[in-house]
């Protein structure tokens, strides 16, 4: 084929990207080499100043790095077995299948920020249905308030609403499997706990590892909801790090430490989501 | 032991049901309650536990300054950020695709899966990281607090996922079909036009249906990069939940803001149960 043609297929999309995020990700490293703040706004140079500061002097950086790990990774568990758990049971006969099947995607096609409007109703402490219900066993937990509880809160959110793509991600995989060591696992007689265990689980070990890989990383950027929910409170206890490096830069404008502060976290988030996808890949693959 | 596993399986799903669709009924109901059935002590079933009312609901179409809640403009922003972006990354992300999918390419050690990586990979950036840098940049060139500015922001939101899903969809393919037109005298563009792209449909679909959905539901960079002259909507919803707003009007406002891409859901069942989805999703 023509050589010429090839690039102008792929170069406008490319540069168009190109385009928009050169410019921003070496603005981010400049600045983060620099003071701006609200008083002094403006590019000056106070070399590594910013980065001494971030990984000698601020616990709640870090603290909030942690949360959002134990927030995404149990979500991301939870969403892996539950979808998983779902869409093994409408990928074969079930009477109204294609009614749950439609259910049970809808929640990831509502506006998560919207839906944390309605849910901030729900698990209102006085005026909640949630609360109303468990009194009748004499318990009324602190959904937003309690520093413990309000983690919890912002998982429940979160599975509700991520858990139809998990479903989406392993349904399709599960409709793509071939057919035939179905048909030999029926004809030695397997059991349906053997058949998944030996069969179904094998099979699916590479869309599970997309599916988990790609959940990971919409996860790790966990912000909105936490925003509507909690604001990060009770104190900082549903903080994330995105939401710290928010309130940092855009609420206190201190836009330099903050610039720090986001590209040590871009670089964490590329190196540990690189481990995880090895980790993942050697674990799931090797049964 | 089989019957174990059928009862247990309908009960997860009934559970699983119920979890679902809890919170849409809550607005649902909430949305035509008055003063004293949301604050006297919480209600449930319209007509026994409280008398409905279409306050919630009519406050939607009240100007704000008769105290409505003005969400038709920020609608009708949503609606044209999230459809020209979408479009633009389809374009652009259909011919890179199409591009990476067909061709070779090689300058040093970039070859053509770690420019689709490159594409990809652009998903892994934590919105924050973009945010500062972008409110700075179009502050100064001001185009902060516009629609333009949101358009830009989003290209770089869905084109990945664009191309993430044609890359795949075009690999499936065949490629006798382009090489047929070609030896037919079509050139590359008409092969690509007239050929490959009538047969693309169901990819295409697909990818504008991810691209709308996870263009509609943004709210990080809409909150970030937009103040008062334009408004998307959940931004909008979301400044009603601070203020005063009560309950039925909040809920009201927040089910109509939902409701279009709960559509979306059905297409995607239709083309997941025909087995289009299973090529386009890897």
């Amino acid at each position: 084929m023509n050589f010429k043609h090839k690039y102008f297929f792929l170069f406008p999309g490319l540069f168009v990207l190109i385009g928009i995020l050169i410019f921003p990700i070496i603005f981010v490293v400049r600045l983060s080499l620099s003071g701006w703040n609200s008083y002094n706004p403006g590019l000056d140079y106070i070399g590594l100043e910013n980065y001494i500061r971030l990984f000698t002097d601020d616990p709640r950086f870090w603290e909030s790095f942690f949360r959002l790990s134990f927030l995404s990774v149990t979500t991301v568990i939870l969403q892996y077995v539950i979808g998983f758990a779902l869409a093994h049971m409408v990928w074969k006969d079930i009477k109204f299948k294609r009614f749950f099947r439609v259910l049970f995607l809808v929640p990831m096609m509502t506006t998560p920020v919207i839906m944390t409007v309605i849910w901030r109703t729900f698990f209102h402490e006085s005026l909640g249905p949630v609360n109303d219900l468990l009194s009748v066993f004499g318990v009324a937990p602190k959904w937003l308030t309690d520093p413990v509880i309000a983690k919890f809160t912002v998982i429940i959110v979160e599975v509700w609403q991520w858990t139809p793509f998990m479903f989406l991600l392993l349904l399709a995989g599960l409709l793509s499997l071939p057919k035939e060591p179905f048909l030999a696992a029926a004809i030695d007689g397997a059991s349906p706990v053997r058949k998944f265990i030996y069969v179904t689980f094998p099979l699916m070990a590479p869309i599970s590892i997309g599916a988990i890989i790609i959940r990971l990383i919409e996860a790790s950027k966990i912000m909105d909801t936490v925003y509507v929910l909690t604001s990060g409170g009770p104190g900082t206890s549903t903080e994330t790090s995105s939401f710290y490096i928010f309130i940092k830069g855009l609420r206190e404008f201190q836009m330099g430490y903050a610039a720090s502060m986001s590209f040590t976290y871009l670089i964490i988030m590329i190196i540990s989501l690189t481990i995880i996808a090895k980790v993942l890949t050697k674990v799931l693959l090797k049964e | 032991m089989n019957k174990l596993y059928i009862f247990l399986k309908y009960f997860f799903i009934v559970v699983w049901t119920v979890f679902v669709v809890a919170p849409f009924l809550w607005a649902l109901t909430t949305s035509f309650k008055d003063f004293q059935s949301v604050n006297g002590g919480v209600t449930y079933i319209p007509w026994v536990d409280f008398e409905p009312n279409l306050e919630g609901w009519k406050v939607l179409i009240k100007s704000p300054a008769k105290g409505g809640v003005d969400i038709i403009e920020p609608y009708f922003n949503s609606l044209f950020v999230t459809c020209t972006a979408s479009l633009i990354s389809i374009i652009l992300g259909t011919l890179s695709a199409y591009a990476l999918s067909r061709y070779t390419f090689k300058a040093g050690f970039v070859k053509n899966n770690d420019i689709t990586f490159f594409f990809i990979s652009q998903r892994i950036m934590p919105p924050i990281v973009l945010s500062i840098p972008f409110f700075l940049f179009l502050s100064s060139i001001n185009l902060l607090d516009s629609l333009t500015g949101l358009i830009v922001v989003y290209i770089v939101l869905l084109m990945p996922i664009a191309v993430w899903i044609m890359v795949d969809f075009f690999n499936k393919v065949p490629r006798e079909i382009d090489e047929t037109a070609l030896i037919d005298g079509c050139n590359p563009y008409q092969a690509f036009l007239k050929v490959v792209l009538p047969n693309s449909i169901p990819g295409l679909i697909v990818a504008g249906m991810f691209c709308i959905i996870f263009g509609w539901i943004d709210f990080f960079f809409a909150f970030i990069l937009t103040f008062t002259e334009v408004q998307l909507l959940p931004v909008k919803i979301v400044a009603l939940n601070s203020s005063v707003t009560p309950w039925w009007s909040l809920s009201a406002s927040a089910l109509v803001s939902v409701a279009p891409l709960i559509i979306v859901a059905f297409i995607v069942e239709r083309y997941l149960s025909k087995g289009n989805l299973s090529g386009a999703i890897k």
